[in-house]
Formats: structure tokens, C-alpha cells, sequence
């Protein structure tokens, strides 16, 4: 057994021994899980290394389903694509493992929450690790359990579980179209092996099915379109692109670890990675490609414009994350799938850091979100403030720090693709600006400005509790997470990231040259982040009247980014109150009336049969001797007259 | 004609039960009645010294006495179970035959005898052997039903039980007369040879075929020749009850079994109706009337006949998966029921039996474990996941579909979602109401050890059943036309 094994396995240790023993620890689950995790996280960094040497690795598990013709195995696979995801991965979740013994003290589901960060990181490795899609779904279900027991942590609080519940109805609805892909993938390919599909595509790349052929259609599309635009679906529902996006959102709910680990660096790019893991089908449908990069752009500028006007902390930064899923997804879906992965890494680190940071100014503020309830923090809590701002600059794509190398070489292999990259280009650069601009009104807000909040006037409970930097456990994960977004962008620009992730693809080459030269889209990309930031500054470092005035003015924008598109109110009209609507009618008339009614009526037969069955049992014996003779008789007779 | 000592060591398990059943009714003259658990502890050494008598002769197939006698795997696999039926209701008889103040040594005796009984019907190779180990057992049962000679009840049920059980020898005996005059002889297999071309003798062995059958419906409590079992299991001592609904019903099917499909494979397709007549009547009667009993021990009688019903669907095609999904079955349906009756047989109220079914009220609240194990055998009667019940079912259905039967199968699993309602009920009842009446749960450490074993065997059987599949599959080897 090589190593590769105990990278997925020592987490699992973790949430066995955790989860099993919960009750005998005492808020004391971080000590098995805490140090099982570093370990796991030495551990990818060596994958990492060897798989920079040397040829990707194939481990062969065990055989899980052996039937017939169809073979599933579950099996370890490490190619360059999974050892830099690996390492994001357990980078990020063991400084969250780090994080959560500051920021969960003192919770009563301290070590629950020990066991389900570790049963999370454990599934999130098993996805990466996969190699084929059956392991890859199960997983991919798994990590979505996961995100719902987390989400759903504080479960006497009513939002947490409506929010629970959101998150894991919508993302069904995604897996619904995941799980008709991969069976078409079976059906078109007979297996579910990546290497083998990939081997048998271009034989089906002209294949057609009729879609409708049960309601006589007979229209055909191709098949591979079909697979992808299935699979793409899953990956809408789990990387929070519109239209199933508002989970993601209200998923905030959770603890603020588990927005970090899950709802930003790690779950929501699963999508993103099963896309780039299986580029070859997309490589070959125009049509998939293009539906994938227009669903990326749009939900990039409309989450950016909805973070414009958010309150809420923590909300603001969850839009930020949707908008930069957009990118990646749009990055994929023009064939830069190098570019997406990059801007995925470097989005990890710093999108990581930032919830983070705000979870530590949640910390500080005994539980408010409000940004305009804070203020002023920056002189309370030092580092945090350094480490956020230093997120945010990522964040705004502002060189030297790490968003300015993924998102600028996002924007210029937009600008170098096709007719429509030009129309992504321009997208991409106005989500920059409103992303520098709603990045900065959270920094300038929380932390300029004079303080909205009264001392004895917090909740919880808290009250004459100061604003006060947090312990040494929540500011080093800070600190570490900033030493990556100021160095991940220049440390993949300069190894060539994307050479190294082109071993584990086909990359499609950019057919055009670009008409700006590189270096004025660089320029363009950072004067508009400068321009966004700037802008921030002068609505809302200093107290000034001009936000609310342009609220009035453009009343408007203003509400419809304020009511997030108002996707909500639309969903609950057309799909959650019918529903309830027909749930309702369904148990109250049919339920009720038909279906008890048949079952009642049966069980009521049952009852008087037996009732008269049970009168021939007489006790007298002449009786009992003549049923047995009747019944000889019978016998003899079924020769008589059937046969 | 030879004679050998191969005959005299093939048979050395009867022999040496036969001789020890003696000898305990000589040892029960000279023991003092308080010292006679000693007793007991000495049936279970002699069932265990001729298990592993018995299991020494394993894997031989082996024609004794010219083919009177035949111990093969399968009458092996057989008399396992009946040993380990044995041997668990000893471990629930001390302190019951005590309280009911009926512990004699020939008890023992008798259950010895009826054993060696039993183990002669799943070896006969012939009719008249076969005859002989039926009767051996019967009249140990009809001793055993009335035992009590005090109660009215036990005494009734062992006349009723006498009757009928003679009327049943009677049409048995009368239907291996039409064979022997068919085909003049009597050993299974040579009957076989006959009945594949019985020429213008065809409506003899048509005779023959339904006058046995009757003979073992009547052994397996199938409908309609059931309706001796309700007042027998009422009336019988409850430790009687569980070995009589098990290990006799067990030996029965063994023998059905084999003189079935080894003498009449070649006229398959007739008696398939009359087994597919009674399976659905056994399941129809059983599962239908057990719903309005109020006596627990009445409604596990009525269940057993619900099971005979089940379990002979499994004989309709003579093949390996349905011989194994007999044999897994009567081995599941064993520990379950036998365990139900432990269970029954613990429980008192002032001084009596607690039998009636709202004596299990809130058993839950008064004896947790108790409840619980009650829990596991209901759960596998009805046939529900993980235990051994379930798949036990399972088996049986998939052999009866693939045997072609796929209708009956749905009738069967039909049936098993109605027998469903009573064993749920009364897990209903123990865990769901507060008891009532002042029923007490008296166990002995020996008795708790039965319940450890059937309701362990239960879970086991279901949750990890393959050491016994592939032991009954090992036994499958040598019978199989």
C-alpha cells in the first residue's frame, strides 16, 4: 500500500475515532482530528511533489460493483490535475481544522463538528481522487450530506435548517441531471471509466439521440451535447451557477469554518473540477461550450451587482464567491480549463481568507453580520484587518497578489477566443470593477469609518464586551491564508501552472491573436479594479450621504439588486407554493380519501375473512376429521376434473 | 444377502440416542426429584455426543441396509437442526416443567425418543422406514401434548392430536398400499424408476401421490389438514409447543422432500398443482386467521401454518437453489420460532402461563431485553430486514420465480405483507403501551442462554449468513437427482 492511501484515510480515521467517541472527548475532538489532518496535508504536498517528477498514479482499491458487464472499482487516481487540487484542499481544511478550535469554543456540537469537517474532507478527496464517474457521484452526493449536516449545525435555529434544506433540494435538482448524464455515459460508452470514455469518444462523436422519441419527436441531438449538457447540470446545482444558485447564499447559515472549507474553496468547485476532469466531452460540443461559458458570465456579473448592496457580512462575501465561480465556469466553458483551475486555487486561498476574516470579526462582534452595525475595527483587531485587506486586494485582481494572475489570465484567454470573446472579455472586466468596488465597501465599511455599534448593546448576551482581535488559533490560519494569496499567483504564473495542468487535459489551442497586446489587458484589468476601489473609498470610507442618494435615485437597480433578482419570490411562486399547494391536495384528498380508503377497506376485509375463516375452527373433532376428508377429497378431484 | 458392519456405524447416532433415552428412564428412578435437572444436562450431553456422531458421518452417502437406510449430507443437514432444536428447548424446559409442576425424567426420555424418530424419517429410504420414524415420533408427541394431565386443555389437545394423527397414519398408509400395489416395492428409489413410465397404472400412483401428500400436509400443518395445530399448540406444555412446531415440522419436510422428488420427479407436473393448492390455502389460512387471535400461542400456531405454507412453495421445482432455499428457510425458521415460544413460555401471570397476547402489553417498560429479543423474532416472522426471516423469504420467492412461478410469488409476498400486521402488532404493543396486568418474565441463566442462541442465530443468520449458506450448500451435493 502506497501512501496515496492514507491521504483520503487519515481524515476518516479522524471522524471514526471522533464520531464514534464524541461523547467521551468533552470539547476535546480537535486533538485526534487536528494532527490526523496535518498529516494528511505533509502527505499531498508529497503526492504534489511526485507527481511533479514523475507519471500520474493508479491505485486499485477494490472492486465494489462486479455484475455482469458492469465493472465499477473504486480506485485512487493522482495526475497533476487532483495533486494541485490536493493540495488546496487540505491546505485549506486543515487551517479551517486549526481555525474551528478558536472560533467553536465553547459550542455544545464542538466535537460533532470535529467528526463532520473531517468525514467532509475525507469525501472532498475521495472526489478528487476518483476515476470514474460512479465513485465520482458517490462522493459528490457525499460531500453534499456533508455540507448539509454542517450547514444545519446549529439546528435549533430555524434559518439553519431552511437553509439546510435549500441547499440540499437544490442541489438534488443539479444531481437529478448529473445522475442522467452519467447513465447516458453508460449506455453511450459502456463504461464509466475516464480513460475509457475518453478512448471510445471521437467513435461516438457523431452519435445522435432522439430525445422525445417517447412523445413521437423527432428531433436528434448529438449525444455527446446531451452527456454534457446533463452532466453541466450537476455541476450548476453544486457550484452555485444561476439558475440554482440561492442555496449557496442562505448556506451562510452555517458556522462561518464551514462557508470557508465548503461554500468557498472546496464543495462549490467541484463542479468546476468535473468539468475540467472531463474536458475531452466538452472539447467536442460547440454547443455545450458556449451554453457553459454564458451560464459562467451571467452568474458573474449578476451575483457581482447583487453584492453591491448586501449587509450582511457574510452574504456579500458568499455573492463574491458565486460571481467567481461564474469566471471559472465561463474560463472552462471558452476551453481554458488551465486558467479556471488556476483562478480556482488562487480563489481557495484568498476567498478562504476572507471568510475567515470575516468570521473573525463575527467573533469579535459576539455574532453581528451588519456591516453597518460595525465600524472602525481595524484599530481593535490589527491583523485581522491586514490579512483581510490583503484577501480583498487578491480578491480585486491588483497585482502582485494572486487573483491578478488567475483573473487576467482568465480575461485574456477570453479575449483571445472566438468571435464571442470579446462580449466574455467585457463581462469579465465589469464583474472586476463591481468586484473591487463591493469588496472594498465591506473592507472600508467594517474596519474605516466611525464605529455603528454601542459597547453593551451586542447579542448573546455579551454585553461591555469590546471588539478585540481573536486568539492565536484563528489569526495564524489568517496569516498562512494571506502568505497564499500574496504569493499562489505569482508561484503558478511563474512555474507555469497551466503547462503543468495541460499534462492531465486537452487543451483546444486559441486560434486568434490578440488585436490589444498583453499587456495593455493587463493594464485595462488593474485601472478598472483601481477605479472600482477608489470609488469604494469615496462612498464609503468617510461618512457620506451619496450611497443613499443614488439608492433613491436609482430606485429601481437599487431594489433589484437588493432582492437578489428577486429569484426567490420567483422560485417560491412557481415552484415552492405549488408544490406545497399539491402536496396538500395530494395528502388530503388522495392520500386521505383514496389511498387510505383502499388500504382500510383492505384491511378491513382481511379482518371480517378471517373473522368468518376463524368460525370453522370449532374445536370438535368430527369437524376437524371432516375438513380433512373434504380436503382429501378436493385433492383427488383436481385429477378428476382439471386434469 | 450380506449383512455388514457399515450398516451398524451409519446408524450408531439413532442407536446411541435410543440407548441413552433408556438409560434416563432407568437413571430416573434412582435420582431424587430435586436433583432431576441433572437430568437435563445429561439429554444435552447425549444430543451432543450424537451431533458430533453424526457429524463424523458427514459427506458420506451412504445406502444402509439395502437401501432401507440412507445417510447422505442432506438427512445429515437435517438432523442438525433437530439436534440443535432439542438441545435449545432442554435449555427452556428446567424451570418451566418445574413451575408447571410436570418435571418427570420421561420427559427427557420422550424428547429423545421423538428425536431418533425424526432422524429416521429424514434418512428412511423407503416407505415402511419412513412410516416407522413417523409413528415413533407421533406417539412421543401425543405423550408429550398431555403432559399435564391436570389441565383439561393439554389432555384434550393429546386426544385430538391421537385422532387425527391416526386418521392422517391411516390415509398415509392407505396411499403407500396404492404405490406398493402400483409398483411392488417400496424403497424411494424404486418407486422413482416406476412412476417415470407407469403405463395404463397411472391413476394408482395418482392415488398413491395424493394419499401420502395428504399424510405429510397433515405432518406439516399445510391447509386444509391444519386443523389439529391451533388447539394442539394451545393445549400442548409451551416447551412441547416450540419442539413440535419446529423439529417435527422440520423432519417432515425433509422426508416430503425427498419422497417427492426422488419418487416422483417424472410426474412433476401433477402434484405441482396440489402443492401450489396448498401453499396458497396454508398462507390464506395462516396469515388470515392469526390476525383475530388473542392467544399468543394460538397466533404462532396459526403463523406456523402460514410458514408451511411459504416454505413448500420451495418444493414446486426440484433444483439446487430450491433445495437450498428449503433448507435455509426450515434453518432460520427454526431459531425464530422456537424463540418465539421461549419467550412465550418465560412469562407468568399469578402462577399460570402468560399466553394471552395482551400479556405482552408494555413488556418493553418491565424487561427491556426481553421485549427486545420478542422484537427480533417478530421482525424476522414478518419477514423484515436484517434478519434471517427476511432472507430466508428471499431465497424462497427467487427460487419460486425462477421455477417459473412467478404469480404465486407475488401471492406469497401478498400474503407475508398481510401476516406483516400481527407480528408487528405485537411489537406495537410491547414498545408503544404501558403495561397492564402484573405478568412477570421469569428466566433461568440456562433459558436466557436458549434466547441468547435463537435470537443471536436470528440476527446472525441475517446480517452474516454466509458460513451457513455455504455449509447448506455443501450438504446440497449428493442428493440432487
Amino acid at each position: 500500500m502506497s501512501f496515496y492511501v492514507l491521504i483520503p484515510l487519515l481524515p476518516l480515521i479522524g471522524f471514526l475515532i471522533t464520531g464514534i467517541f464524541w461523547p467521551y472527548f468533552k470539547g476535546k475532538g480537535h486533538i485526534v482530528t487536528v494532527p490526523l489532518m496535518i498529516a494528511s496535508w505533509v502527505l499531498s504536498l508529497r503526492a504534489f511533489s511526485e507527481t511533479m517528477s514523475g507519471p500520474s498514479v493508479h491505485l486499485k482499491l477494490f472492486d465494489w460493483i462486479d455484475s455482469g458487464s458492469f465493472h465499477v472499482a473504486i480506485s485512487l487516481m493522482v495526475d497533476h490535475l487532483t495533486a494541485i487540487m490536493l493540495v488546496m484542499v487540505t491546505t485549506v481544511s486543515t487551517l479551517v481544522h486549526i481555525y474551528t478550535v478558536g472560533y467553536m469554543k465553547d459550542d455544545s456540537g464542538y466535537d460533532r463538528f470535529f467528526a463532520y469537517i473531517s468525514l467532509f474532507t475525507f469525501s472532498m478527496i475521495m472526489l478528487l481522487m476518483s476515476d470514474n464517474l460512479l465513485e465520482l457521484f458517490v462522493f459528490w452526493e457525499a460531500v453534499g450530506f456533508c455540507s448539509y449536516i454542517l450547514i444545519v449545525h446549529w439546528y435549533e435555529r430555524k434559518p439553519s435548517w431552511v437553509a439546510a434544506n435549500k441547499a440540499f433540494i437544490m442541489n438534488r435538482i443539479g444531481d437529478f441531471g448529473f445522475m442522467l448524464g452519467i447513465l447516458l455515459v453508460y449506455v453511450v460508452f459502456g463504461t464509466l471509466n475516464y480513460s475509457e470514455i475518453f478512448q471510445k469518444l471521437p467513435a461516438h462523436i457523431h452519435d445522435s439521440i432522439n430525445l422525445w422519441s417517447a412523445f413521437n419527436g423527432t428531433t436528434h441531438y448529438s449525444v455527446i451535447t446531451v452527456i454534457a449538457l446533463l452532466l453541466f447540470v450537476g455541476a450548476v446545482g453544486k457550484s452555485a451557477q444561476l439558475p440554482l444558485h440561492p442555496w449557496l447564499p442562505d448556506a451562510m447559515e452555517g458556522p462561518t469554518p464551514i462557508s470557508a472549507l465548503i461554500h468557498a474553496a472546496t464543495m462549490v468547485t467541484a463542479g468546476i473540477f468535473m468539468i475540467v476532469r472531463l474536458n475531452p466531452i466538452y472539447n467536442a460540443s460547440a454547443v455545450a461550450m458556449s451554453v457553459v461559458a454564458w451560464t459562467g458570465a451571467l452568474t458573474a456579473v449578476v451575483a457581482a451587482t447583487i453584492a453591491l448592496t448586501q449587509r450582511d457580512i457574510k452574504k456579500i462575501v458568499a455573492y463574491s464567491t458565486m460571481s467567481q465561480l461564474g469566471y471559472m465556469v465561463m474560463a472552462c466553458g471558452i476551453g481554458a480549463y488551465g486558467a479556471g483551475i488556476f483562478h480556482l486555487l488562487t480563489h481557495g486561498f484568498f476567498k478562504a481568507l476572507l471568510f475567515l476574516g470575516a468570521g473573525s470579526v463575527i467573533h469579535s462582534m459576539s455574532g453581528e453580520q451588519d456591516i453597518f452595525r460595525m465600524g472602525g475595527l481595524s484599530r481593535a483587531m490589527k491583523i485581522t484587518f491586514a490579512t483581510m485587506m490583503i484577501g480583498s486586494l487578491a480578491l480585486s485582481g491588483i497585482p502582485p497578489f494572486a487573483g491578478f494572475y488567475s483573473k487576467d489570465l482568465i480575461l485574456s484567454e477570453a479575449f483571445q477566443s472566438g468571435p464571442t470573446g470579446h462580449i466574455f472579455w467585457m463581462i469579465g472586466v465589469l464583474t472586476a470593477m463591481l468586484t473591487a468596488f463591493y469588496t472594498f465597501r465591506l473592507v472600508f465599511v467594517v474596519f474605516l469609518g466611525k464605529e455603528n455599534f454601542s459597547e453593551g448593546e451586542h447579542h448573546h448576551g455579551h454585553e461591555g464586551h469590546a471588539p478585540h482581535e481573536s486568539p492565536l488559533v484563528m489569526t495564524f490560519p489568517l496569516i498562512f491564508l494571506s502568505f497564499m494569496a500574496l504569493t499562489a499567483g505569482w508561484a503558478g504564473n511563474h512555474y507555469d501552472i497551466v503547462g503543468f495542468l495541460s499534462q492531465s487535459m486537452t487543451v483546444p489551442h486559441p486560434t486568434a491573436r490578440p488585436e490589444l497586446s498583453e499587456d495593455s489587458l493587463k493594464a485595462i484589468s488593474v485601472i478598472v479594479g483601481l477605479v472600482g476601489i477608489l470609488l469604494a473609498y469615496f462612498l464609503y470610507a468617510k461618512p457620506s450621504t451619496v450611497p443613499q442618494r443614488m439608492a433613491h435615485q436609482f430606485k429601481r437597480l437599487y431594489s433589484l439588486s437588493l432582492n437578489k433578482w428577486f429569484f426567490d419570490e420567483f422560485y417560491d411562486l412557481v415552484f415552492v407554493k405549488p408544490t406545497i399547494f399539491l402536496s396538500f391536495l395530494l395528502w388530503k384528498e388522495v392520500d386521505k380519501g383514496v389511498i387510505d380508503g383502499i388500504v382500510n377497506g383492505v384491511a378491513e376485509f382481511c379482518q371480517t375473512s378471517a373473522a368468518s375463516l376463524r368460525r370453522l375452527q370449532t374445536g370438535q373433532l368430527q369437524n376437524y376429521a371432516l375438513v380433512m376428508a373434504i380436503g382429501l377429497f378436493g385433492m383427488v378431484s383436481v385429477f378428476l376434473f382439471i386434469r | 444377502m450380506s449383512f455388514s458392519l457399515v450398516n451398524i456405524l451409519g446408524t450408531m447416532p439413532e442407536i446411541y440416542l435410543t440407548f441413552f433415552g433408556c438409560v434416563i428412564l432407568i437413571l430416573d428412578t434412582m435420582i431424587p426429584s430435586e436433583k432431576r435437572s441433572w437430568l437435563a444436562y445429561f439429554t444435552i450431553a447425549s444430543l451432543l455426543f450424537a451431533m458430533i456422531a453424526s457429524y463424523g458421518l458427514n459427506g458420506k452417502g451412504l445406502p444402509l441396509y439395502q437401501g432401507l437406510y440412507i445417510i447422505d449430507p442432506f438427512s445429515n443437514f437435517f438432523k442438525m437442526i433437530i439436534y440443535i432444536a432439542a438441545i435449545i428447548t432442554i435449555l427452556f424446559s428446567l424451570p418451566y416443567l418445574d413451575r408447571e409442576d410436570i418435571h418427570i425424567g420421561e420427559y427427557y426420555a420422550f424428547i429423545l425418543f421423538s428425536t431418533v424418530g425424526m432422524m429416521v424419517m429424514v434418512s428412511a429410504g423407503d416407505l415402511i422406514t419412513l412410516f416407522l420414524g413417523i409413528e415413533l415420533m407421533s406417539l412421543c408427541f401425543y405423550v408429550m401434548v398431555g403432559l399435564k394431565r391436570g389441565s383439561h386443555r393439554s389432555v384434550e389437545a393429546s386426544f385430538k392430536y391421537f385422532l387425527l394423527g391416526a386418521f392422517s397414519a391411516a390415509i398415509f398408509l392407505f396411499g403407500i398400499s396404492f404405490l406398493y400395489g402400483a409398483t411392488g416395492t417400496e424403497t424411494i428409489s424404486g418407486i422413482a424408476a416406476f412412476v417415470a413410465n407407469p403405463g395404463s397404472l397411472k391413476p394408482m400412483i395418482l392415488l398413491g401421490i395424493v394419499l401420502t401428500l395428504v399424510g405429510f400436509a397433515f405432518k406439516i400443518s399445510a391447509a386444509p389438514f391444519h386443523m389439529w395445530t391451533p388447539d394442539v399448540y394451545e393445549g400442548a406444555p409451551t416447551v412441547v409447543t416450540g419442539f413440535m412446531s419446529t423439529a417435527s415440522k422440520i423432519a417432515a419436510f425433509g422426508v416430503f422432500l425427498r419422497v417427492f422428488w426422488v419418487s416422483f420427479s417424472a410426474d412433476k407436473i401433477d402434484w405441482n398443482i396440489l402443492i401450489v393448492i396448498l401453499s396458497i390455502l396454508s398462507m390464506l389460512v395462516g396469515n388470515l386467521v392469526a390476525l383475530r387471535q388473542t392467544n399468543i400461542k394460538r397466533m404462532l400456531a396459526y403463523s406456523s401454518i402460514g410458514h408451511a405454507g411459504y416454505a413448500s412453495m420451495a418444493l414446486l421445482q426440484p433444483n439446487r437453489e430450491s433445495l437450498f432455499a428449503l433448507m435455509f428457510y426450515l434453518f432460520v425458521y427454526m431459531f425464530m420460532t422456537l424463540g418465539a415460544f421461549g419467550i412465550v413460555l418465560m412469562l407468568r401471570k399469578s402462577g399460570e402461563e402468560g399466553e394471552e397476547i395482551s400479556d405482552l402489553v408494555g413488556l418493553h417498560k418491565r424487561h427491556p431485553v426481553a421485549a427486545f429479543a420478542m422484537l427480533v423474532f417478530m421482525f424476522s416472522l414478518a419477514g423484515i430486514p436484517p434478519f434471517g426471516g427476511f432472507l430466508a423469504k428471499f431465497y424462497v420467492f427467487f427460487a419460486v420465480i425462477h421455477a417459473g412461478y412467478a404469480w404465486l410469488a407475488v401471492v406469497g409476498i401478498i400474503f407475508a405483507a398481510i401476516g406483516a400486521f400481527y407480528y408487528l402488532r405485537i411489537v406495537m404493543l410491547m414498545y408503544m403501551k404501558d403495561p397492564e396486568s402484573a405478568v412477570e418474565f421469569k428466566s433461568s441463566s440456562l433459558g436466557r442462554l436458549g434466547l441468547l442462541l435463537t435470537a443471536g442465530m436470528t440476527v446472525f443468520l441475517g446480517v452474516y449468513p454466509t458460513p451457513f449458506v455455504e455449509y447448506i450448500k455443501s450438504s446440497l451435493a449428493i442428493f440432487i437427482p
